[in-house]
C-alpha cells in the first residue's frame, strides 16, 4: 500500500515550437482522489496527461509515478481488425493479466453482443467502451483519462461514472482532462 | 522486465499484417509486378536476363520492403496503439524489433521463398543454388526490413511518409544489396560475400532496434 | 570544452568576428590556390592534361564532403547526449552546405572523369559511389528535418538519423570498396596516391584549407541566422500569448 501520492508532478513546463504551452504546473493524486484538468482547447491538457503518463518529455519539472497507471485517450489503441474480445485478450496477455476474466469484463461493459465484431464495424460508442474495458483487466491505482466521456451514450456515461466511483472507493486515483460537466465530484481542478 | 509485451506486440503485428494487407499477397504482387516489368523494359535476351536476374530480384525485394513498411509504425501512431505499447514497460527498441520481425515474416520471407520461381523466369538454371539464393534473399530481406524500419519509425508522424522512408533507407540498403548480389554473381570475391551479408544483417539486427526505439519515443512525444 | 561554446550568446559574440576572418582568409587561400593551380603549376599529362587542374576544386570538395558529414554526426551526438542547443543549430546548418560541397565533389569528379575515363559516371569507382551515398544521406537528413512539425522534433529525428548514418558509413564504404575492387578494369588514377608531385601539394593544401575556412564561415553565418530566427519566433510567440 502506497501512503503518499500515487502520482505527483512538480513544476511541469512545456514548450511546443516556440510557444509556451504551460508552466509551473504541480499536482499530486492521492488514494480516492479525482483531479480534473481544465483549460481551453489547445491549452495543453492532453500534453499534460501525456507527460504524466511518461509519453512526452516535459521541458521542465518532473513526474513521480509511485503506482502503475491505465491510459485511456482520444485515440483508443484499437486496431481495425481487432474485435473487443481479441483486443482485451491481447492486452491482458501483454500485461500479464488473467485472460479468463474477459467474458466478465465484456459483460460488464455491455460488449457481449458485438464482442466478435471487428473494430472497423463498431460504433464510436462501442469502440470507446472497448477501450474503457482495459481499465478492468488489471487493477492499477492511477487512471489517466483524456476526455473519457466522448462518444458515450447515457448508459455508457452512467457505466463509466460508476466505474470511476468504484475505483476511487477501492483507493484508486483519477486524473482526467474533461471539457464541460465531469459528472462526478472532483477533489481538485487544475486549470492550465 | 517480462517478455510478454514483446510477444504480444509481435502477435499483433502478425495479425495486423495479415488482416490489413492481405498478408503476403500484396507485397508479393508488387514484387512480381516490379520483376516482370524488367524483361519488358530491357528485352528478352536470355543471356542478359540470366545475368541481371538476381540483381533485379534484390531491387524488387528492397522496393517491396519499402512499400510495406510505410504503414507499420504510422498506423500505431494514428490509432493510439503506440501509446499503449510504450507504456508496457518493455523497451521501445524491443517492441519495434518485434514488429519489424513480424512484418519481415509476413512480407519479406514469402518473397524469398518464392524467389526460385522468379529466378526461373529470369532464365536461371534449375539447380540447388536457387535454394541457397532463397536463404540469401531471406537474410538480406531481414536487413532491409530493419533498416527500413528505422526510416518508417522516423517518419511515423509524417503524412505521406513513403518517399521519406525511401530516401532515408536507401543508403542504408547499399551494403546488403551489394553483398547479396555479389554472393550470387559467382564471380571473384563471391565466396566471402555470404558471410559479409550475414554480418551486415547481424549489424542491422543489433543497431536498428535502438534507432527505431528512439524514433518511436519521438513519434509519441 | 564544448559546453563553453554551447551558450548561444557566447557563440554570437565569437562568430561575429570569427566568421568574417574565416571568409577573408578562406578567400585569400582559395584565390592563391586556384591561381597557382590553374596558371602556374605544370599540367600532368598522365592525369589527363589540363583537365587535372580541376583537382584544386575536386579534392577540397571531397575532403569537405567527408568532414562535413562527420561534423554533422558529431554535433548530432553532442546534442543527443547533452542537449546543447547550439550543437543542433550547427548540425542543421552543416547539412545544406555539406550537401552542396558533396554535389560539387560529384560534379567536378564527373567532369574530370569524362576525358580521363571516357565516361561521365564510373560505377567502378569506389570513391564516387561512396560520395554519392553520402549525398543521399544529406538529402534524407534535410528532408526528415523539414518534415517534422516542431524544431525540437526536427532536432531529435535529425540526430537519430545522422548517428545511424554515421555508423553505417564504414559499412557502406567497405561494401562499395569490395564491389568495385572486383572490376579490375577500373582506372588506376589515384589523386592522393604517392605519385602526387610536390609542386601540386602547396596549392592543394591552400585550396583545401581555404575551402574549409569558407565552409566554417558559412556554417557560422547560417547558425547566426538560425539563432536570430529562433529568437524572433520566441518573441512572436510571446507577443501572441500576450505576456
Amino acid at each position: 500500500m502506497i501512503t503518499g501520492a500515487l502520482l505527483s508532478a512538480t513544476d511541469l513546463g512545456m514548450i511546443r515550437g516556440e510557444r509556451i504551452l504551460f508552466r509551473n504546473v504541480s499536482l499530486a493524486a492521492h488514494a480516492g482522489e479525482a483531479i480534473v484538468l481544465r483549460g481551453a482547447n489547445g491549452a495543453g491538457k492532453t500534453t499534460l496527461l501525456r507527460i504524466l503518463a511518461g509519453l512526452t518529455r516535459p521541458e521542465t519539472g518532473s513526474v513521480d509515478r509511485a503506482a502503475s497507471h491505465h491510459w485511456i485517450a482520444h485515440r483508443e489503441g484499437l486496431k481495425p481488425h481487432e474485435t473487443p474480445r481479441t483486443h482485451l485478450g491481447l492486452w491482458a496477455r501483454a500485461w500479464g493479466a488473467p485472460t479468463d476474466q474477459i467474458d466478465a469484463v465484456l459483460k460488464k461493459m455491455v460488449l457481449i453482443r458485438p464482442s466478435d465484431v471487428s473494430a472497423r464495424h463498431l460504433s464510436a460508442g462501442q469502440r470507446r467502451r472497448t477501450a474503457l474495458a482495459r481499465l478492468l483487466l488489471q487493477e492499477r491505482p492511477v487512471w489517466l483519462l483524456d476526455e473519457p466521456l466522448t462518444a458515450l451514450d447515457a448508459d455508457g456515461r452512467e457505466l463509466l461514472l460508476s466505474m470511476i466511483s468504484e475505483h476511487r472507493l477501492r483507493g484508486g486515483a483519477i486524473i482526467a482532462a474533461i471539457h464541460g460537466d465531469a459528472g462526478f465530484d472532483s477533489s481538485r481542478e487544475v486549470t492550465i | 522486465m517480462s517478455a510478454s509485451p514483446i510477444l504480444s506486440a509481435f502477435r499483433q503485428a502478425l495479425t495486423e499484417a495479415w488482416a490489413g494487407g492481405a498478408g503476403a499477397l500484396m507485397p508479393l504482387g508488387f514484387f512480381a509486378g516490379a520483376a516482370v516489368l524488367v524483361p519488358l523494359g530491357i528485352g528478352t535476351d536470355p543471356t542478359t536476363l540470366r545475368a541481371v536476374g538476381p540483381g533485379i530480384l534484390w531491387v524488387a525485394l528492397a522496393l517491396a520492403s519499402l512499400v510495406t513498411l510505410e504503414r507499420i509504425f504510422q498506423a500505431d501512431v494514428e490509432d493510439g496503439a503506440l501509446d499503449l505499447w510504450l507504456q508496457t514497460g518493455a523497451p521501445a527498441s524491443m517492441i519495434a524489433a518485434a514488429k519489424a520481425f513480424a512484418h519481415w515474416l509476413t512480407a519479406g520471407l514469402p518473397l524469398a521463398i518464392l524467389s526460385p520461381i522468379f529466378a526461373l523466369m529470369f532464365q536461371a538454371k534449375a539447380d540447388t543454388s536457387l535454394l541457397a539464393h532463397m536463404g540469401l534473399y531471406a537474410l538480406g530481406g531481414l536487413a532491409f526490413f530493419f533498416w527500413g524500419g528505422v526510416g518508417a519509425a522516423l517518419s511515423a508522424t509524417v503524412r505521406r511518409g513513403g518517399l521519406l522512408i525511401s530516401l532515408i533507407a536507401l543508403p542504408l540498403y547499399v551494403p546488403t544489396a551489394i553483398f547479396g548480389a555479389l554472393a550470387m554473381s559467382g564471380g571473384p570475391g563471391s565466396t566471402g560475400a555470404p558471410l559479409f551479408l550475414a554480418a551486415s544483417t547481424l549489424f542491422a539486427l543489433a543497431v536498428a532496434p535502438f534507432a527505431m526505439g528512439a524514433a518511436l519515443r519521438l513519434a509519441a512525444d | 570544452m564544448f559546453s563553453w561554446f554551447a551558450n548561444p550568446h557566447r557563440f554570437l559574440t565569437l562568430s561575429s568576428w570569427l566568421a568574417p576572418v574565416c571568409y577573408a582568409l578562406g578567400a585569400l587561400l582559395i584565390a592563391w590556390g586556384l591561381w597557382q593551380g590553374l596558371w602556374i603549376v605544370p599540367k600532368d599529362e598522365y592525369q589527363g592534361g589540363d583537365i587535372m587542374r580541376v583537382m584544386f576544386l575536386h579534392v577540397p570538395a571531397a575532403w569537405l564532403a567527408m568532414a562535413s558529414y562527420m561534423g554533422m554526426a558529431m554535433m548530432s551526438f553532442i546534442w543527443f547526449i547533452w542537449r546543447h542547443e547550439v550543437a543542433d543549430i550547427a548540425a542543421k546548418a552543416i547539412a545544406p552546405l555539406g550537401a552542396t560541397w558533396t554535389a560539387l565533389c560529384l560534379a567536378t569528379g564527373s567532369i574530370w572523369g569524362k576525358p580521363t575515363w571516357g565516361t561521365w559516371w564510373q560505377w567502378d569507382d569506389a570513391r564516387m559511389m561512396s560520395v554519392l551515398f553520402m549525398f543521399f544521406l544529406f538529402l534524407g537528413y534535410m528532408a526528415l528535418r523539414a518534415a517534422m512539425d516542431t524544431r525540437q522534433k526536427a532536432a531529435r529525428a535529425g540526430a537519430i538519423l545522422a548517428m545511424v548514418g554515421a555508423i553505417n558509413v564504414p559499412l557502406i564504404k567497405f561494401s562499395v570498396d569490395l564491389f568495385t575492387s572486383l572490376h579490375q578494369d577500373a582506372s588506376v588514377i589515384t589523386v592522393d596516391g604517392p605519385k602526387m608531385a610536390a609542386v601540386y601539394l602547396w596549392p592543394l593544401l591552400a585550396s583545401g584549407l581555404g575551402h574549409s575556412l569558407l565552409f566554417a564561415g558559412l556554417v557560422m553565418t547560417l547558425m547566426r541566422a538560425e539563432i536570430w530566427q529562433r529568437r524572433a519566433a520566441q518573441i512572436r510567440a510571446r507577443l501572441m500569448a500576450g505576456d
